[in-house]
């Protein structure tokens, strides 16, 4: 009995650390439930180019994470992309109804995200709006036409 | 020249039936009704297949972290992105690495070591007398080693890619110092939990399904002699091996193929 019972302590322990690593796998290293508050409200924003932005990517505002991407999708009417975000709810009503947002990279290969920059009008952005003036993501290939053709003039 | 012919034809019927005994033999021994004892079976089996595995399963996680993260550093710090660190780091262990050494490892640790239990019981003939006195070997035998298995290989993956990591963050962060913050955050941008761990759970349970089936049918069927059981040993680790290797190919074309 004595030794059935150790037995049974060192599989308990072998299951608890499983359950337990795989919560670490989740939170730490996937990052599921850090920094997504629980309030949100949503803004799409359409973008002529998004590069390689995906779902999950950060939202940011002067370089604070605001929120995250939760989808995106190709706009059927103007052929662009439809992204919509969530934001944290204490910034409802706060970020004004001509703010900006662009499509940035963190470092040279870095992951793609978004950057807000407020504007200064008075009307301001509620749950379900669209962001207007959007800057596409900088596609290298373009960047480079442009320079070669300015080179050749 | 007939020789030859009846020669193949032999090794392809034997191969063939030894397939269909397989077979039979994981629905026989899969299909058995869970009683008390069974449990207290199962539970003997997962700390001698599982818990005693978690030494080996430590110690290799923790160099296989390491050693990303210090090949990785070198590479990326040529292109400036050595940021991009944890993000390498976790999606090679979760994806691929810590399911595939860790079943490697299996097949070697406890794999073997189940075919040459099980074969030892047959060569001893305690199969045989167990049939005799009415109990069902596959049920008593079998069935609680395929269960521990299929359950242990899981934990041990998972304990793989978390020890990994943390070495990959030793080397990363404390020795060559990438910053902290972004070994992390790089980390959580990049790892989708459905998509990377989740996935690399079902690889892995894959894996403990295979590499327990081989082990275990592998003693069951052996030639019970002691030139039986070596080679059945010798076959275990490796068609445990290449099935998990070659199983990953397939499964990873499945799951990550269209992602791009």
């Amino acid at each position: 009995m004595k030794r059935n019972s150790w037995l049974e302590l060192g599989v308990g322990i072998f299951m608890l650390a499983g359950i337990l690593g795989l919560v670490f796998l989740g939170l730490r290293v996937s990052g599921l439930g850090v920094g997504v508050p629980s309030n949100t409200f949503t803004l799409t924003a359409n973008f002529a180019n998004i590069g390689g932005l995906r779902p999950q990517a950060k939202v940011t505002m002067s370089g604070v994470r605001v929120g995250q991407v939760t989808d995106i999708q190709l706009d059927p009417k103007w052929f662009d992309a439809k992204v919509t975000m969530e934001l944290d709810s204490k910034y409802d009503g706060k970020l004004s109804d001509d703010t900006t947002a662009a499509i940035l990279t963190s470092g040279l290969l870095g992951e793609q995200y978004i950057g807000l920059t407020v504007g200064g009008a008075p009307d301001m952005l509620h749950d379900g709006d669209v962001i207007h003036d959007t800057q596409q993501a900088l596609v290298l290939e373009d960047l480079i036409q442009q320079f070669v053709s300015n080179m050749a003039k | 020249m007939t020789r030859y012919l009846t020669a193949l034809g032999r090794a392809t019927l034997d191969t063939l039936s030894s397939i269909g005994r397989a077979g039979l033999f994981l629905v026989q021994s899969i299909i058995c009704l869970p009683s008390r004892e069974g449990f207290h079976l199962w539970l003997r089996q997962m700390h001698f297949v599982g818990v005693m595995s978690v030494a080996i399963v430590l110690v290799s996680g923790l160099f296989i972290g390491m050693v990303l993260a210090l090949q990785g550093f070198t590479i990326l710090v040529g292109f400036g992105a050595d940021e991009a660190l944890g993000q390498m780091v976790a999606l090679s262990l979760v994806r691929e690495l810590a399911p595939v050494v860790a079943a490697l490892l299996f097949a070697g640790r406890a794999g073997s070591a189940l075919t040459a239990e099980i074969g030892l019981m047959k060569a001893t003939e305690q199969l045989t007398s167990m049939e005799m006195i009415g109990v069902d070997p596959l049920r008593r035998i079998v069935a609680p080693r395929l269960w521990a298995g299929f359950v242990s290989l899981p934990i041990l993956t998972v304990i793989f890619g978390v020890v990994g990591i943390w070495g990959g963050y030793l080397v990363g962060v404390e020795w060559l110092g990438v910053y902290a913050g972004s070994y992390w955050s790089n980390m959580q941008d990049s790892v989708n939990f459905v998509d990377d761990v989740l996935n690399g759970m079902v690889k892995s349970l894959v894996f403990g399904l295979v590499v327990t089936w081989i082990a275990v049918f592998q003693g069951y069927d052996l030639i019970p002699t002691s030139e039986g059981i070596s080679r059945a040993t010798t076959r275990t680790v490796v068609y445990a091996s290449l099935a998990v290797l070659g199983l990953d190919f397939v499964l990873t074309a499945l799951m990550f193929g269209d992602l791009g």
